[in-house]
């Protein structure tokens, strides 16, 4: 039977040096010929199972079968040899050198015995360009081009290496939807000339249209094969199990009252020329939720950053409470009753070897409540430290352990009971229930809600569809760095209305989009 | 004599390549590491170690050759050093550098007290030079062949090293592996490329080339070994393809720049200024440069940013 099979993984265990078990027992088998699709929630184990396959992680138990031969990948060079390509998720190139550089590093066509052929390396970058219909310019820098083309000269690269089975680690995320269908046309191109291909997404539209078969993932194990024939996207999603579990939060209508935070015509570009934020304009007011939904990388995370004071900005205006932070410190802005839940935890919310007590106080070490005449009040800290611990039911062995020996739930707890607890009066919220567990996901929402209810403005953004709607009361959409909505009332707006916007599709009228500074 | 009259003459001209060769060398040894991804400030003990291998190796074998090719081995070697430290045992890169210029600078004057008794200069050696070389027809040329014939063999391979380094690094797969180290790790991996590996050899590049920088230094720019006679010059380089942006030809430019600001400061001193002050020039003009060079590069990019 297994002959029909390209690839086989049989009862492939994987488990991680903390203890955790990405993969346990997984079967996938693929057809040579065929567009597989591999799917499953986040954390479902694909990207794992594919790192054994690539030789990135070694596995405990199990065995590789390659045209029904086992094989032992040790590292991504056996794999490369084998007829293996991956296009990870974050791209390998290298940003400086050109496409053609890039597609014959590593395998570098000679000439005089010593130099690099570059005539020769253009042409056969050409070669398999036309062959594949990929249209890319193989003497452009890779730095110059949009995501899509780099995409397409990650696949390049692969089939440079000869590769027979092509992995794609989750292509359309940053891709917008006419890349998708462009993609798509050259992925099926590819199957026709005898290309195995992999395709690990979650989007199942995406699988239901490309894909030939589907492997299901839950929780480390497999669930199943399919035919895609006959399967609706329902089915599918059946076998995922456990949709993200929905969390419902109880939570009042919002009473809204003055405008906190007001952002005025605020554009930014990027160091290399690129608009990242164009003319960005919207209010905030306290008591209330106003969420920020996007397809990350539109500009989120620079307005988060802004605002808080950690990217400067010189075009426009932010004010808070009427007082514009142009020029302010960090520091300044926070005392100006600005919290920052970051969505970059490791780097901007905690200090990872400093202990929990540390990390609650950074924001406050030298207020006089806490600090007399130059020292320490431990006696104070202390207090607050273990008052905190209790409502924000962090677990630790003590208030002195290192932050980084906690889970990333309770981590999360370490920011936000800091962030939360000195009464802000703007709190920009920036992916909080990223990679945690459903616990602490729960509490930090409710906690969101409680601060709007004590009267404090919260700009959230999210990735999380679920989060924004279930927890935002009204809500903007950024795409390409411009607001394209704005939608009044959260619960009103259904998934796909929110996802056409967040995809460009649609786009309201500005007068639309003026609601979200409730001038009247 | 005014400051113009000793600028404008020949000897000057002369001077600047006789004082360039040493940080040129230097600066394409440190432009290599910094493609690799290695800010690499160890040049300066590589080119002590270079100065005095090249004055035991000539004066025991009494061939020139043969001194520069100690020269190059020593400073080679320490590089490998180096290398093993910062590749294979992780060590900080600034800390390992440090580390080995302290004991480049304190182990060639213990070794020169060892082998001729002196703390200070090697002169009591019967070491040799690398000998000058006229060129033919250009020697012949007025002012010009003044300029740029007669020097040192030492500063035409120097010349020469900058278009091998060009195609090392712009035209050959090393180049290419070498650059995409430095600029991606993860990139150079998936694609097979080990990165440790391709470090070394840029490393070992960069020893050959300090190597050469300090021969030069004890067998053509004097004919001895002085302590701790680098001077700052590996540092100086470090400067100079930093400002040469890391390109071959860039690097070359610079370093010419650091080249007559040390003539300027052997020059002058027979003017009436305070030789400590002239003596500063080639250093205020390294920090000047930094300085330059960093604000182009955040001028261009507030440009980039304004831009609609």
């Amino acid at each position: 039977m297994s002959d029909q099979y390209i690839l086989e993984m049989r009862g492939i265990t994987k488990v991680y040096p903390n203890g955790f078990i990405a993969n346990k027992d997984v079967n996938l088998a693929v057809r040579e010929g065929e567009i597989h699709a591999l799917v499953g929630e986040n954390g479902a184990g694909k990207s794992t199972l594919m790192k054994v396959l690539f030789g990135v992680e070694s596995h405990e138990e199990g065995e590789i079968l390659l045209h029904g031969k086992p094989v032992n990948i040790t590292d991504p060079i056996s794999a490369i040899d084998m007829g293996i390509g991956m296009v990870h998720q974050h791209f390998m190139l290298v940003p400086s050198l050109t496409v053609a550089e890039n597609i014959v590093l590593g395998r570098e066509p000679k000439k005089y015995g010593t130099l690099i052929d570059m005539a020769k390396a253009v042409r056969d970058t050409q070669e398999i360009c036309e062959k594949y219909n990929l249209k890319v310019d193989p003497t452009a820098r890779v730095r110059d081009l949009p995501v899509g083309m780099k995409q397409k000269v990650e696949i390049l690269k692969a089939l440079y290496r000869n590769a027979q089975v092509l992995i794609l680690d989750e292509p359309t995320a940053v891709l917008t939807p006419q890349e998708t269908a462009e993609l798509f046309v050259e992925l099926k191109n590819m199957r026709d000339s005898g290309h195995t291909i992999i395709f690990i997404s979650h989007k199942l539209n995406e699988v239901k249209e490309l894909c030939d078969r589907v492997t299901v993932l839950r929780l480390g194990r497999t669930v199943g094969t399919a035919d895609l024939d006959g399967l609706t996207e329902q089915e599918i999603s059946r076998m995922m199990g456990g949709r993200d579990v929905i969390l419902e939060i109880q939570k009042d209508a919002a009473e809204p009252k003055d405008t906190v935070l007001s952002v005025k015509d605020l554009s930014l570009n990027s160091s290399d020329g690129r608009p990242i934020l164009r003319n960005i304009n919207f209010n905030v007011r306290a008591g209330e939720i106003l969420g920020v939904a996007g397809v990350e990388g539109n500009g989120q995370r620079e307005l988060s950053e802004i605002i808080t004071g950690l990217h400067a900005f010189t075009r426009g205006e932010i004010e808070i409470g009427g007082e514009s932070i142009k020029g302010k410190s960090v520091k300044q802005i926070r005392r100006m009753g600005v919290s920052h839940i970051s969505e970059d935890r490791m780097t901007y919310g905690i200090a990872a070897r400093a202990g929990v007590e540390e990390n609650v106080i950074s924001d406050r070490y030298d207020m006089p409540e806490y600090c007399k005449s130059g020292f320490l009040r431990f006696k104070e800290i202390h207090k607050l430290t273990e008052r905190l611990i209790q409502e924000f039911r962090i677990k630790c062995d003590d208030v002195n352990q290192p932050v980084r020996m906690l889970s990333g739930g309770n981590m999360q707890k370490v920011v936000a009971a800091r962030e939360f607890s000195l009464e802000p009066k703007l709190s920009i919220v920036n992916q909080p229930t990223r990679g945690i567990d459903v616990g602490a996901t729960e509490f930090v929402r409710n906690k969101i809600v409680e601060l709007r209810d004590q009267g404090t403005a919260v700009l959230l953004i999210s990735a999380d569809l679920n989060e924004i709607l279930e927890l935002s009361d009204s809500l903007i959409v950024m795409h390409g760095g411009e607001i394209v909505a704005y939608l009044p009332d959260s619960q009103k707006v259904t998934e796909e209305e929110l996802g056409e916007y967040m995809l460009g599709i649609r786009k309201q009228e500005p007068e639309e989009i003026r609601g979200v500074l409730h001038e009247c | 004599m005014n400051v113009f009259d000793i600028i404008f003459t020949t000897d000057f001209g002369y001077m600047i390549f006789r004082v360039t060769t040493p940080i040129l060398f230097t600066a394409l040894g440190a432009m290599i590491s910094r493609r690799a991804g290695i800010m690499n400030i160890s040049l300066e003990g590589l080119m002590l170690v270079g100065a005095l291998f090249g004055v035991i190796g000539s004066t025991y074998s009494q061939s020139v050759i043969v001194g520069v090719l100690t020269a190059v081995v020593a400073s080679l070697l320490l590089s490998l050093i180096f290398a093993y430290f910062v590749l294979k045992l992780k060590s900080d890169l600034i800390l390992t550098g440090i580390a080995l210029n302290l004991a480049a600078s304190g182990g060639t004057v213990f070794l020169l007290s060892i082998l001729c008794g002196d703390k200070g200069v090697s002169t009591s050696m019967n070491s040799l030079v690398v000998p000058n070389i006229e060129i033919p027809l250009i020697k012949d040329i007025p002012v010009l062949g003044e300029i740029i014939s007669g020097h040192n063999v030492l500063t035409y391979v120097s010349l020469l090293c900058v278009v091998i380094v060009y195609l090392l690094i712009n035209k050959s797969p090393m180049g290419l592996r070498i650059r995409s180290v430095g600029e991606n790790p993860d990139a150079a991996e998936s694609v097979g490329i080990s990165v440790i590996k391709t470090r070394f050899i840029a490393l070992i590049f960069t020893g050959i080339l300090g190597g050469l920088g300090g021969a030069y230094m004890s067998m053509g720019y004097v004919s001895w070994f002085a302590r701790d006679m680098a001077a700052g010059r590996g540092y100086m380089a470090l400067a100079a393809q930093n400002l040469g942006n890391g390109t071959p030809i860039g690097t070359f430019l610079s370093s010419f720049i650091f080249g007559i600001a040390d003539a300027l400061s052997s020059t002058l001193q027979v003017l009436s200024l305070p030789a400590e002050f002239i003596q500063m020039i080639p250093y205020v003009t390294t920090i000047v440069g930094l300085i330059l060079y960093a604000m182009n590069r955040k001028h261009k990019a507030n440009k980039l940013r304004a831009r609609l």
